[in-house]
């Protein structure tokens, strides 16, 4: 058996392969680096695929917290992560856009190979934490976000790219009397511009999958779409696409 | 035994320091001066020149910068204005620090053929403290080459620079001296790049951050002679390096990578940037900077000097500068290029997307952006910069094994 692990900023996925590379396990923790999430979500892992981690032959950690986990054979950045598990779950791709809970990505694949990427910069806008900020603010669950922003019924723009600054603008629309439906599909729509204005940067290609957590978000995947006038579409499992490709390399690292 | 270029950089940066604090405390003249402006005019003139973003850099470097960026900031100047700005303006008020001082001007002089901003940040120097402004006011080049009538309005300002000097010094220029003062320049100039060229050689012999070092003093000593003689000890013992094989670290410390750093250096962060690129082996060979202070021209010929002034990098277009570096990195067999994003530097940044994609769309070599600053310590993320790095390494990584297939 093989594992990756791919330690966020907010949350630790773990992936478990076989000698097929089969994915034989995948768990989610809502614990990032510097928390025990990623033993957690080991230890979840293993469990459902029954084995203990005498059994794992090689393990590859990813993510911010890659470097801090002392378990890992090998450790390799989320870019290739992505690109690698994307590369096995939707061969065809060609452009990803992985969203977390602090960065932002935006992946070209040429020959399912990282042919270039960009990152957000250094700050939260564009990212998880943005969403997290806002649900927060509109009182509703991270998960109930979409659900929230597929009944809104007028396109109400944030215009601050700053997390911080469209917080207080968000609060001002709600008690100007927005709907809480329209603040969260217009919160949606912040993110796809800025993600959008990524991927014209590294230039899209025919098919565009997303990854990351906030894939989990249909109404901002089609945000997406609407935003880059092409098809996005959420890889199955997106939350641990970054710790199913790192567990394939480390199959591949095993065997080489 | 002699001393190596080494030991005499570490002295010469010292001497340059205490010399100009002993000419203030003598009486004689001191100017601020921009990094790449035409130092030959002071020079000739026994006027000290000391270089603020140099300064800047020194006191970013032993992280001494963010007491002056809070009294400029304090004072009203935006973060997001060059930081050598605000050290420098920050420096003005508090006149003091413990990484390295500079005695106060009693002229500023400025060419803004490295940016913008210092036609600005020297005109409020000049406006506060009160003393003489001269500025050599340089177009940027939207063209690939000069056209005549820019070099003639430079060759007009160095003129005028030439009497504002004679009529400061109270005395008739001395063009004697220029000449000599030219030549040595000159010299300095050709061994700064010879120098800087050794890592051509595979290995190379040079680490960039070694570079970074030296160049310190290319900015504040190409008009003297122990400037040059330095220069010229450092190529031959470059040189020699090259000869005998050896790589730009201790033996055993492999160099993996060869890649072009764009930009200016992190010098507040100058630490986590170095040590995380040899972690992976990554050498810095080149950039930009060989040819920054690489001023040549015919001595006596001021249109010549205009010329080489107007022709720093910062200053010509994106065709130039993306047809260079990809010239670099062909010549220096360069595996990839790290941009620096730097939040003081709005000219340098403004085209770092359109320089990626020809580069790559010439040479095929990966690139990276990080965001930084070169002087202000609170834009830097390690964490981002070594996920950014580690991307590159493995994206350099699939080009070496996808070359080393084609080559079977």
């Amino acid at each position: 058996m093989f594992l990756g692990i791919d330690i966020g900023s907010s949350s630790s996925k773990v992936a478990i392969v076989d000698e097929n590379k089969n994915v034989v396990a995948a768990k989610v923790v809502n614990m990032g680096t510097g928390t025990n999430g990623a033993d957690v979500a080991m230890q979840a892992a293993l469990d459902e695929a029954g084995i203990t981690l005498e059994d794992v032959k090689y393990i590859v950690a990813t993510g911010y917290g890659r470097l801090k986990f002392d378990k890992a054979d090998v450790q390799i950045t989320e870019i290739s992560c992505h690109a690698k598990g994307v590369q096995t779950l939707v061969p065809d791709a060609d452009t990803i856009i992985d969203i977390g809970g602090q960065d932002a990505k935006v992946i070209r694949l040429a020959g399912g190979q990282v042919e270039n990427f960009i990152m957000n910069e250094k700050c939260a806008a564009g990212t998880g934490r943005f969403l997290e900020v806002m649900s927060r603010v509109l009182n509703t669950d991270l998960k109930d976000l979409s659900a929230l922003a597929d009944q809104s019924t007028k396109a109400l723009a944030i215009s601050s790219v700053c997390t911080v600054f469209a917080e207080s603008e968000v609060i001002s629309s709600l008690a100007a009397g927005e709907a809480l439906a329209d603040v969260a599909r217009g919160a949606n729509f912040a993110i796809a511009k800025r993600v959008a204005g990524m991927c014209k940067r590294v230039g899209t290609g025919k098919k565009i999958v997303m990854t990351g957590g906030v894939a989990l978000n249909d109404n901002m995947v089609r945000s997406m779409a609407a935003e880059l006038g092409q098809e996005v579409t959420a890889v199955p499992h997106c939350q641990v696409v970054g710790a199913i490709g790192a567990a394939i390399f480390a199959h591949e690292k095993y065997h080489k | 035994m002699s001393k190596t270029s080494k030991e005499l950089l570490n002295e010469l940066v010292a001497k340059h320091y205490e010399d100009a604090a002993q000419a203030k405390k003598d009486g004689k003249l001191v100017a601020w001066a921009t990094s790449i402006c035409p130092q030959e005019l002071l020079e000739a003139m026994d006027i000290t020149v000391v270089y603020p973003e140099n300064h800047a850099a020194a006191i970013a470097a032993r992280k001494h910068s963010q007491e002056f960026l809070d009294q400029s900031e304090g004072c009203g100047y935006s973060i997001d204005i060059c930081s050598y700005a605000r050290v420098n303006m920050g420096y003005k008020d508090i006149q003091y620090s413990e990484a390295a001082n500079i005695p106060m001007p009693d002229m500023v002089f400025c060419c803004n053929n490295i940016c913008t901003t210092v036609a600005k940040w020297y005109e409020n120097l000049a406006t506060e403290l009160n003393i003489p402004f001269i500025l050599i006011d340089t177009p940027f080049n939207h063209i690939y080459d000069a056209p005549a009538h820019n070099i003639e309005y430079m060759r007009n300002q160095i003129e005028h620079a030439i009497h504002q000097i004679e009529e400061i010094c109270g005395r008739p220029y001395d063009y004697e001296r220029l000449t000599e003062v030219m030549k040595i320049s000159n010299e300095t100039a050709y061994w700064w790049r010879r120098a800087c060229f050794t890592a051509q050689a595979m290995p190379s012999p040079l680490s960039g951050f070694d570079m970074f070092n030296y160049m310190a003093l290319v900015v504040c000593i190409r008009g003297k002679k122990e400037g040059r003689d330095l220069f010229k000890l450092w190529c031959e013992e470059l040189e020699a390096k090259a000869a005998e094989g050896k790589g730009p670290w201790k033996e055993g410390e492999e160099e993996k990578y060869r890649v072009i750093w764009d930009g200016i250096a992190c010098w507040a962060n100058l630490s986590p940037t170095y040590k995380i690129l040899k972690k992976y082996g990554i050498n810095v060979v080149t950039s930009l900077y060989p040819d920054a202070w690489t001023i040549l021209y015919e001595t006596n010929d001021i249109e010549g000097m205009a010329k080489a002034y107007t022709y720093y990098h910062a200053n010509r277009n994106v065709d130039y500068v993306a047809a260079t570096k990809s010239q670099r990195v062909k010549d220096f067999n360069v595996d990839g290029v790290i941009f620096h994003s730097n939040r003081s530097c709005k000219l340098m940044d403004f085209t770092i997307y359109e320089q990626q994609r020809r580069i790559t769309a010439e040479t095929g070599v990966p690139t990276v952006v990080f965001d930084g600053d070169m002087t202000d310590p609170r834009i830097f993320s390690e964490a981002q910069y070594e996920t950014r790095i580690q991307a590159l390494v493995e994206m350099m990584e699939e080009n070496k094994k996808k070359k080393a297939q084609e080559g079977k």
